[in-house]
């Protein structure tokens, strides 16, 4: 009896596990063969060029609304926290270095993957089931080639841009916050913010930003491919692509702020 | 005097899991010749065709194309091959994100680089072959009707003059006149460019019209072959049955 129940035990814990190892086996599988097209030719400039544009100039409104607010509302938070201790004069660095180092990065990271993540995994995907990958590879077209490096690319490159914008904004509206809400002097602040701003504050951002874009346009690109069975299997792939996405956006934030800061 | 082996499968074996899909293809098929295999759902039709495209690798076998062994060779290898070939899709597959005239001219745009004007002149042309007219060039795939999207995936397969053309299911989803006209467009395209070509259908009527020989795969294997004469004369009884739709017979459904 005992032996029974441990097996039937066992074989609960296997079946998901044994999935996990295949599952990731394949990501694995998947980011090589992405890797080593990211950079054999050929190269599909105008594919890329679609993707810049779609990334990065359609995402800027999502990325302004969502840093403007978090430096909004940081400088709030800090200030009346601050208050506590008497440290109010911190306020515009402590901004400062949560938009540049956290908030931009993450917050913008996780916005591009519901836009984006969800986007791509969806054109992919009803490209696979709809036989147009296959056709591609009918055509003499690498489909890695021709659909996956160029997301890559673009996710590296973009991310970055995006978020060294929304440093920038995500400042000013601490800025804003604090000059007409908490009632800073305007130059006091921005001297405080000048003197004690950092190069690896925004380095370590806008590196975040990088690896981001990376996740974000790989699971997108993974889960489209492998996506089958029509309409159910699309959303499902579009589903796993943002919330694999999200977490390991939040697991490598980790993993990097680590690497840049601890001591 | 019979014309050479163009495509020699042997002992093709794919399975899916615990799934055993083709068991041991054999088929022959000459230069210039038009085989079009028969059979019914889930016989393993689409993956046969989609082994030879080299979209699937098979655990066995061997498919020689001109003498040459296909299966395990490099990815530029498959490319030179499928250079060689052109497929038209169940579905048409065109790509939604391009148009009409970008997607007949695919192969021209991004493996010749040929120049877009030139490219384009080349597809309407193309296209005029199949019976459309120039205005629809421009036009997106999803604003056109399921037969006007197979004249264009047709357009596709045969603008690069491929020696090997492959048609999956070509007149799946049309009515009876449409389909009449895909397979003439099959005929006259192939003959036009001397290809061989390789059709899977269950639809009989196509089947007669396209067919220099017919090969029936059943339960993974080739049961049949033959001319489409022979065909109609043949005493076998799951030809028969198949032939003649017949829900009675040796074959037996499975739901």
């Amino acid at each position: 009896m005992m032996t029974r129940n441990f097996q039937n035990f066992l074989r609960a814990l296997g079946k998901p596990l044994v999935l996990f190892i295949i599952r990731f086996g394949e990501l694995v599988q998947f980011l090589v063969k992405t890797l080593y097209h990211c950079f054999a030719p050929p190269f599909y400039f105008k594919n890329f060029g679609r993707q810049l544009l779609d990334m990065g100039f359609y995402s800027l409104p999502v990325v302004g609304l969502t840093t403007i607010f978090a430096g909004m509302v940081i400088a709030l938070q800090s200030y009346s926290g601050f208050a506590r201790f008497g440290a109010e004069s911190a306020v515009a660095s402590v901004v400062f270095i949560s938009v540049t180092r956290e908030l931009a990065p993450v917050l913008s990271a996780l916005m591009v993957a519901g836009r984006i993540g969800a986007a791509m995994a969806a054109e992919i995907g009803t490209m696979r089931v709809t036989e147009q990958i296959d056709a591609l590879q009918t055509l003499s077209t690498n489909p890695f080639k021709y659909l996956v490096a160029p997301r890559v690319w673009s996710g590296l490159i973009v991310l970055p841009i995006l978020v060294f914008l929304g440093d920038i904004i995500g400042i000013f509206g601490g800025y804003v916050v604090g000059v007409y809400k908490l009632g800073f002097n305007p130059a006091n602040y921005i001297n405080s913010t000048l003197e004690n701003m950092e190069a690896l504050d925004i380095i370590s951002g806008l590196v975040k930003a990088s690896v981001f874009g990376f996740i974000i346009a790989l699971m997108g690109c993974y889960n489209g491919y492998r996506s089958k069975g029509g309409a159910q299997g699309v959303g499902e792939a579009t589903t796993n692509a943002v919330v694999s996405a999200s977490i390991l956006i939040l697991i490598f934030n980790y993993i990097l702020t680590e690497v840049f800061f601890s001591k | 005097m019979e014309k050479e082996i163009k495509i020699s499968i042997r002992n093709l074996q794919k399975s899916f899991g615990k799934k055993q899909v083709l068991r041991g293809v054999d088929l022959d098929i000459r230069a210039g010749e038009s085989l079009v295999v028969i059979g019914g759902s889930g016989t393993g039709k689409s993956v046969l065709i989609k082994c030879i495209q080299g979209l699937l690798t098979p655990d066995e076998g061997s498919i020689k194309i001109d003498g040459e062994e296909t299966i395990g060779k490099n990815a530029r290898h498959l490319r030179d091959l499928n250079a060689r070939m052109g497929m038209l899709f169940q579905g048409g597959a065109l790509f939604d994100s391009l148009s009409v005239w970008e997607n007949v001219a695919f192969s021209l745009l991004e493996n010749k680089k040929i120049s877009r004007d030139k490219a384009k002149l080349e597809a309407v042309r193309v296209l005029r072959q199949v019976g459309l007219a120039s205005d629809v060039a421009d036009l997106s795939p999803s604003e056109l009707s399921g037969g006007m999207q197979k004249r264009v995936g047709l357009a596709r397969a045969v603008i690069t003059r491929p020696e090997i053309i492959l048609f999956d299911e070509p007149t799946t989803g049309l009515d009876p006149i449409m389909a009449d006209v895909i397979n003439d467009l099959i005929v006259e395209s192939a003959k036009g460019l001397g290809a061989t070509t390789l059709t899977i259908t269950h639809d009989m009527a196509s089947a007669r019209k396209i067919a220099d020989k017919v090969a029936m795969l059943y339960e993974g294997k080739i049961i049949w072959q033959g001319t489409v004469k022979e065909m109609d004369k043949t005493d076998n009884p799951y030809v028969c049955q198949f032939i003649n739709g017949c829900a009675q017979g040796p074959i037996k459904m499975e739901f």
